[in-house]
């Protein structure tokens, strides 16, 4: 938890500077708190990225190669004629300032460079100055600048301050997408060295482990077999997942803190008690056993690397197709990117659902299905015995998870699903929810505890919209689908809403879910008391 | 990329819309220049001819509201030249023919006035 | 300060335009510098959209603003999440002719205990559309000068534009509206610090340039009468490329055309090119379909992970002494 009270917190002063904002100087000593710490050196020497070294953002000198300016122009010349999206963004820009209310972190924090549009501007500056002709003739006039160390510190302290959420490219007129300028600008900052712990940490970990927290097989196995046990005292049904099983039906992937924390494992448990319930015919993989996918806060390089592992694995164990858990950025690379970088999937067969003999025509192509979109069918199938009075001493609300609903467009499937097995749901405010929906301040690798500051500011738009449900309609359970969010809104509710805790979608399923042969459950998956019933006397 | 068909096509009908005016010319040949004919002997207007090119409009719309609605019927000129205000008695006498006088520019420039919603317009031979 | 010298930079153009056509600078604002001018926007702006074409879309980052495509029974959003590119066609149709994404705009407010509170917020909507259809209606009305005979639907937006016949000449809607959103879209910048704080000369220059252009425009019709037959022949002599600069013309309207030519010459080099880019935007003008149909990235790196092999070669004795099965059982 940060030095700083609620209250110091939340009295924000959004009054810009009077000096222009193109003359950088960020003291990283008096700023602690919302920055994070660099990437371990043998993080990088493993996964070969350039310069590894020990260094911290308060030194004077950050020890960048001789040529570093070079660098990272012909880097960003390079991905000018690689990405469209790029230039097109540097190009089109008015600065009609639409988007800087957007952002959870100019929300939270009054700093006017968290503006999306000066954090674009940030490095526009600076491709103006290298590359367009009103730049090089005007300098400064024109919104040119050189790239001096400064301006290249200014870098590191606010691209490593967007959690590219991309709610301003849903206001922006051009649809200019922030975190593409973030990914790209990252990608830059990579080229020299400059990156975080908390993301390349994970990357190194997932490249060689197969998933970010570096669990490795063995205890893969004891994770899900303790959660087995613990499912079978709540339950009284024994389920039994495979791990690395030729031959199965499908291959399901999940995100690895659904296996290793709370409340991540309910979650976890809530997957268990499906699928066993249907009897689909599945496996687990300890090699694929991250759906996350860290690269994509590091490099597309580094996506596509990470990502290999899914659809090598579906073919090495001959599964016809692949489900996914839920996770937010996980979705964002296996919507948006996994098919293009490493398809295509022509080894696996369209999806279709065993149980109901829908046919996923959506994930056609890339043969994987969101576990919302598979639930959601079979609930409307009418496949699942549930008793959603067993969430009745929960009161439920909804985040929408940044990446699933703007990336994506998983809008209805959760909610569905989440009406389909609690009581009591109620919505948070219309801007504050599906596409307009606030990040939960710590994704893109900025969920560390040295950040904790900047999380908490950044986070404060969302946790402002749960405490307003949690007045209104006594909300205690904000559910989601996302992995960090499971971390982070956690952190961030025991800060700003004490009274609310946070779990996935499939918990809630877990919680409502009859089994076959199970005893009467007297707790949750949390092992807490369920709320009293009429007639349980009677039964 | 399959897109890159679509973009130019985008652009050259974009500019091809844009240069309409170009084609139209080269189409239609060079337009010649208005030249309204005046059937008269008189050397000038009420006022000098640059004036009235640019501000006949508004002289005209004085003279309506001078005369309807104040009743006074004597315009004095700049040159302390004194002429009765009337359409059809005063500029129609030296300019009969709306065809080949008032049309002339007007339809040149797309200028659609509305003297014509309450005078009668003259009989002329075509 | 950059707004005043961005204003002063416009009026001193004017007044190059004013006097250095009075000085002899004839031929050289009236017939020289327009074509420059013309040359200057046709090449930079196919130059540009090129360059933007050169550079491929190696993904599919559609921003989804509403339900997705996947079970028959969801109804999914055609037009904030498009599944076929018909759809993705329609959502950037409206995205240019209407600014959807604009007019969702609201306005995040602190108030007192950590509170915040969003309110519609669609003036910057409103101006922008205001502004931007005006100009296009103006731009539409001068054609009245290039083209002989004038098309009957120039003559239809002049007569609608002056539907109340106000004043005379008749009083074009348009006229005030373009003056107007033009004075709020400057003020606004100028009354909101964070707007102040993030406006470069470049979104000044832009404004007042426009604001000149527009209102040496309002003058030459309303108060300092042109010889329009005069003007027209200038403008049909450009057009025809047979160009000569008529007597009579007035200076004003050399400022006005001047102004104008320097318009052409900065678009493409500035900012207004979001006229082309709107266009072009990968995260608005694609399909949603990602996972329906393979997106091709024609520079995709021949990457390869970690394999499979690797990992069990390193984690072999773990993966026997916890009864994983290994790749050849």
């Amino acid at each position: 938890m940060p030095e700083k009270t609620r209250d110091e917190l939340v009295r924000i002063d959004y009054t810009p500077p009077r000096r222009d904002w193109s003359d950088p100087a960020i003291d990283f000593e008096a700023r602690k708190g919302t920055w994070s710490y660099p990437a371990a050196a043998k993080n990088l020497r493993y996964l070969g990225f350039p310069n590894p070294r020990d260094w911290s953002p308060t030194d004077e000198d950050w020890q960048l190669p001789e040529n570093w300016q070079q660098v990272i122009h012909d880097g960003l010349a390079e991905r000018l004629t690689k990405y469209r999206s790029l230039k097109l963004f540097l190009d089109v820009c008015v600065r009609c300032g639409a988007c800087a209310d957007k952002c959870h972190f100019y929300l939270g924090s009054g700093d006017p460079k968290n503006m999306p549009v000066l954090r674009a501007e940030l490095l526009r500056s600076v491709y103006r100055n290298d590359f367009t002709t009103a730049g090089k003739i005007l300098g400064r006039v024109a919104g040119a600048r050189k790239l001096t160390p400064a301006v290249l510190k200014e870098w590191f302290y606010y691209f490593y301050q967007c959690t590219e959420c991309r709610r301003c490219s849903v206001f922006c007129p051009y649809g200019i997408d922030t975190a593409e300028i973030t990914m790209l600008a990252r990608e830059l900052l990579n080229l020299v060295g400059l990156n975080i712990n908390w993301v390349m940490e994970p990357v190194a970990n997932c490249d060689r482990t197969g998933n970010h927290l570096g669990i490795q097989p063995h205890t893969f196995k004891d994770n899900i077999e303790f959660l087995v046990d613990e499912l079978e005292e709540t339950t009284g049904v024994r389920v039994n997942p495979s791990i690395n099983r030729k031959g199965a039906e499908v291959l399901f992937i999940v995100p690895s803190a659904d296996f290793f924390a709370e409340p991540g494992i309910y979650t976890f448990m809530g997957y268990l008690l499906l699928l066993h319930s249907l009897g689909l015919d599945y496996t687990l993989s300890a090699y694929a056993s991250e759906g996350g996918n860290f690269g994509l806060f590091t490099s597309h390089d580094t996506i596509k690397r990470l990502n290999y592992k899914i659809y090598h694995e579906a073919k090495r164990l001959g599964v016809k197709w692949i489900l996914g858990g839920e996770c937010g950025h996980m979705w964002r690379v296996m919507h948006q990117y996994m098919d293009t970088m490493n398809g295509p999937a022509d080894f696996l067969e369209a999806p279709v659902s065993p149980f109901t003999g829908t046919a996923f025509t959506n994930a056609a192509s890339t043969k994987m299905v969101h576990i919302c979109e598979f639930t959601a069918d079979l609930i409307k199938h009418g496949k699942l015995n549930l008793d959603p009075t067993r969430n009745d001493h929960l009161r439920v609300t909804f985040h929408d998870s940044c990446n699933p609903a703007r990336a994506m467009g998983i809008l209805e499937e959760p909610r569905y699903v989440l009406r389909s097995v609690v009581n009591n749901f109620f919505e948070m405010p219309e801007n504050t929810i599906r596409e307009q929906t606030f990040c939960c301040g710590g994704g893109a690798g900025l969920g560390n505890d040295e950040n904790m500051e900047m999380r908490l500011r950044g986070g404060l738009p969302r946790a402002n919209a749960v405490r307003f449900v949690h007045e209104k309609h006594a909300v205690n359970r904000l559910a989601c689908i996302c992995a960090i969010d499971r971390a982070t809104l956690s952190t961030l509710m025991e800060y700003w809403v004490p009274e609310v805790d946070v779990s996935g979608v499939h918990e809630l399923v877990g919680n409502a879910l009859v089994l076959e042969g199970e005893k009467p459950r007297t707790t949750d998956l949390r092992g807490k008391p369920l709320a009293a019933r009429k007639g349980d006397a009677d039964a | 990329m399959r897109d890159r068909g679509l973009i130019l096509t985008g652009l050259t009908i974009f500019l091809a819309l844009l240069l309409a005016p170009v084609w139209q010319a080269a189409l239609r040949g060079s337009a010649r220049k208005p030249e309204p004919k005046i059937v008269t002997k008189a050397k000038q207007c009420v006022e000098p001819t640059a004036e009235m090119r640019r501000n006949h409009m508004q002289l005209l719309n004085t003279w309506r509201d001078t005369v309807v609605r104040r009743d006074q019927r004597t315009y004095l000129a700049a040159d302390g030249k004194t002429v009765t205000m009337s359409l059809s008695g005063t500029c129609m006498s030296c300019h009969p023919n709306k065809k080949e006088f008032c049309d002339a520019c007007h339809n040149y420039l797309a200028v659609n006035p509305y003297c014509w919603e309450c005078h009668i317009e003259p009989k002329e031979k075509s | 300060m950059r707004v005043v010298w961005s204003l002063l930079l416009v009026g001193a153009l004017a007044l190059v335009g004013f006097f250095g056509a009075q000085a002899g600078g004839q031929a050289l604002f009236g017939i020289v510098l327009p074509y420059l001018a013309m040359a200057v926007f046709l090449v930079g702006i196919a130059v540009r959209v090129v360059g933007w074409a050169r550079s491929p879309v190696p993904f599919r980052i559609t921003t989804t603003c509403g339900q997705e495509r996947s079970l028959a029974w969801i109804k999914a959003s055609p037009l904030d999440n498009p599944s076929t590119g018909l759809g993705a066609a329609a959502r950037v149709l409206l995205e240019v002719l209407t600014f959807r994404s604009l007019f969702r705009n609201n306005r995040s407010e602190l108030r007192d205990g950590g509170r915040f509170t969003v309110s519609a917020d669609k003036w910057l909507w409103a101006a922008a559309l205001a502004f931007h259809y005006s100009f296009l209606v103006v731009f539409l009305r001068h054609y009245r000068f290039f083209a002989e005979p004038v098309p009957a639907v120039v003559a239809w937006i002049q007569g609608l534009d002056g539907f109340f016949q106000v004043g005379l000449p008749v009083v074009y809607v348009t006229d005030i509206v373009l003056v107007v959103a033009l004075g709020y879209l400057l003020w606004r910048r100028l009354a909101d610090p964070r707007l102040r704080y993030i406006s470069l000369p470049a979104d000044y220059f832009p404004l007042a340039l426009l604001l000149g252009i527009a209102l040496s425009g309002v003058l030459l019709r309303y108060v300092s009468k042109a010889d329009v037959v005069a003007v027209k022949e200038l403008a049909i002599g450009l057009v025809s490329l047979h160009p000569t600069v008529p007597q009579g013309i007035d200076p004003l309207v050399f400022a006005h055309i001047f102004l104008v030519s320097v318009l052409l010459t900065y678009f493409p080099f500035s900012k207004l090119v979001h006229m082309a880019g709107v266009f072009l935007s990968p995260t608005r003008n694609l399909a949603n379909d990602n996972r329906m149909r393979r997106h091709i990235n024609p520079w995709n790196p021949p990457i390869v992970g970690h394999t499979y092999a690797e990992w069990e070669h390193e984690f072999h004795d773990k993966l026997v002494a916890s009864g994983i099965p290994l790749d050849e059982e």
